[in-house]
């Protein structure tokens, strides 16, 4: 075997469509996604709320509420030669936790009130390598320690409710890492804590990340943390990726209008400026996706060819992949605000 | 009273005080315990319940009659509680204590166990209906509501007139067979909204299936709903009983039961008011107590809630 390295996780096509009540019809949270995570690598996942982030990693456990949502047939997810999206119950969740493992946005109400931390990380060793009761305790009081909570002998019987959030995450890291997955689905790890918590949890995710080599699916809606710990990002709007790059490239060459947007919204200490930018208005409602291209309400430079026909990712011919769903890929010229 | 039965009264009591102070010693160390016995009344019911059981199991030492002995067989008297007849005696001439302390093996029995049918089957369907959803949940829950609609006593009325003289576990089956309708919604609605909580999904996250996540993940989160209407159920199935036992088939006669000497009391309520007022108050008493300790169980089960 030649060529590029083995891909660990393997996105195509998926759609993950949710039917809504009264009638309003089907919200089309993701909608043709596509993308591959390298073994070892960082991918940022990046878009504002309601662009499908979330929805999409749900939708690589199968964890998408059935119903109302559902995945439709044709999409591909597939781990390790294996489509998940087709795997019999008991399989997949021999994935899940072990192979691939996934912590939450909400440190607070990720952890169930009335079991102790050590029972609720020991939970998965139980599971996937049936360890005994015994031997799980003392494997989680070993990953608490390695996730840096003091006193980790004293903290394993501790109740969620008696841990600060920055701590609560760090449980919530140790419960996905203890079977050492090949794959974590960070889905807005630091979103609830603190600036400083933050740095720290996202410290101690790399260094996890290096001890145990495993990938990280990092989804965010801070370019600030893609640009520090993301090796390629993927950028989404509504429901759809329109930008791919590693991130070098994503940040010195954005190509799609919304990327632009993204990046301008985001404070910079070496350009002081009075205020910052915002992307005009807001995403549409996933039941009603404008036509042609979707960001072309919001574009600065959409022209009529913008609103009659949506461009599929076009290779921005950099050679490394880079790559924008917008027509200024064919017609560098337009590069013109409006206004 | 004999000295005898005096004494065992005596120690029935000793034991119920000694067994709660017992229990609030472990709770100066455990949390848990600590948080049971937050509440005052919740004390005073596991100090009831105790002495209650215990006068239940050791009936013969404690009754100083036999609870089916007419004592005045002839003239059939009401006898007003005195020292002798501590709670006087009935219209067939019964001792109403003896036949307190012998009705609550029948009575604790039938509700205990009652209530434990009924909640451990209303749970599982609940659960079931309110995890799994989609056409199993459309069909247990109609089920419910025919359950519901149909009246209890009819459905027992018609139990009975299939089985002549209802044997003790029948009666217990009929009853709790007939009481779970309620738990299992309220079950259902907790596990609605419990499933789409966050460690719910972290759970299945991890690769728990579907039976550990409801055993260890959901139902311990609606356990405060169960325990109370599992009290609250032991109190109706009390009540039930002495229902079934007022209209004649409930607990044959001569067999004491606090709901059939209710009805056997009735026609004397005005000459002997005494004949119905005591196993009603065992039935308050117990209801209550019953109550109380829910309240107690429901804060020892929510960590989140610590009352100090």
């Amino acid at each position: 075997m030649t060529g590029p390295p083995p891909v660990l996780l393997r996105v195509r096509d998926l759609k993950t469509y949710f039917v809504t009540e009264h009638g309003k019809g089907t919200a089309r949270a993701v909608d043709d996604v596509s993308f591959d995570l390298y073994p070892g690598e960082t991918l940022g996942i990046v878009g504002e709320s309601g662009c499908g982030k979330t929805v999409t990693s749900l939708s690589i456990l199968r964890l998408v509420p059935e119903p109302p949502g559902h995945i439709l047939p044709g999409s591909l997810i597939e781990f390790e030669g294996r489509n998940l999206l087709a795997l019999p119950a008991p399989e997949l969740r021999a994935v899940r936790g072990n192979q691939i493992a996934m912590i939450f946005q909400e440190p607070m109400t990720s952890l169930n009130p009335v079991f102790t931390v050590g029972d609720q990380i020991a939970e998965a060793a139980i599971i996937h390598q049936h360890l005994s009761r015994r031997a799980a305790r003392s494997r989680a009081i070993e990953m608490l320690r390695l996730v840096g909570i003091a006193d980790p002998d004293v903290r394993v019987d501790d109740y969620p409710h008696q841990l600060s959030g920055g701590m609560r995450q760090r449980v919530m890291i140790a419960m996905a890492l203890i079977c050492h997955p090949k794959v974590l689905i960070a889905d807005e790890p630091t979103t609830a804590l603190d600036v400083t918590i933050q740095a720290q949890i996202l410290e101690l995710l790399d260094r996890l990340q290096h001890e145990l080599g495993m990938a990280v699916l990092l989804i965010t809606h801070d370019l600030g943390l893609v640009a520090g710990h993301a090796d390629r990002v993927v950028v989404m709007y509504a429901g759809r990726v329109v930008e791919t790059a590693t991130t070098v490239a994503l940040f010195e060459q954005p190509t799609h209008p919304y990327t632009e947007g993204l990046l301008a919204a985001v404070p910079r200490v070496d350009a002081p400026r009075a205020r910052l930018h915002a992307i005009p208005g807001q995403v549409p409602a996933a039941t009603a996706w404008p036509p042609g291209c979707r960001f072309h309400p919001r574009c600065p430079y959409a022209w009529e060819k913008c609103a009659a026909e949506e461009p599929p990712l076009l290779d921005i011919g950099d050679g490394a992949g880079h790559t924008a769903r917008c027509w200024l890929v064919t017609e560098p010229e337009r590069r013109v605000p409006k206004r | 009273m004999t000295f005898g039965n005096w004494f065992a009264l005596l120690v029935a009591l000793v034991i119920a005080a000694e067994g709660v102070r017992a229990l609030r010693h472990r709770a100066v160390r455990g949390e848990k315990w600590r948080r049971f016995f937050r509440l005052r009344t919740t004390s005073w019911g596991v100090g009831i319940l105790t002495f209650m059981v215990v006068v239940a199991v050791a009936a013969p030492l404690i009754a100083p009659f036999g609870p089916n002995r007419q004592l005045d067989i002839v003239h059939l008297t009401n006898q007003r509680p005195s020292w002798t007849f501590l709670m006087g005696t009935d219209p067939l001439s019964r001792d109403v204590w003896s036949r307190i302390v012998y009705g609550a093996r029948v009575s604790l029995g039938i509700g205990a166990l009652g209530a434990l049918v009924a909640v451990a089957l209303g749970t599982l369907v609940g659960a079931i209906a309110g995890y799994y959803r989609r056409w199993i949940d459309a069909v247990l829950m109609r089920g419910v509501d025919v359950g519901l609609a149909l009246p209890r006593i009819f459905i027992l009325l018609m139990a009975v007139a299939l089985w002549d003289g209802l044997p003790f576990a029948a009666l217990v089956i009929a009853i709790g067979l007939t009481s779970w309708f309620g738990t299992s919604r309220l079950v259902r609605a907790e596990v609605l909204s419990l499933r789409q909580r966050d460690f719910v999904i972290a759970a299945r996250a991890l690769g728990a299936g579907s039976s550990r996540v409801i055993l260890r993940h959901v139902l311990p989160n609606a356990a405060a709903p169960i325990i109370v209407s599992a009290a609250l159920g032991v109190g109706n199935v009390l009540l039930l009983e002495a229902a079934l036992s007022f209209l004649g088939i409930g607990v044959p006669p001569p067999d004491a039961s606090w709901g059939n000497m209710i009805a056997d009391g009735a026609p004397a309520l005005y000459t002997a008011p005494w004949s119905t007022f005591f196993p009603g108050l065992a039935i308050s008493l117990v209801v209550m107590s019953l109550n109380a300790v829910a309240d107690g169980v429901r804060d020892a089960m929510n960590p989140r809630e610590d009352g100090t």
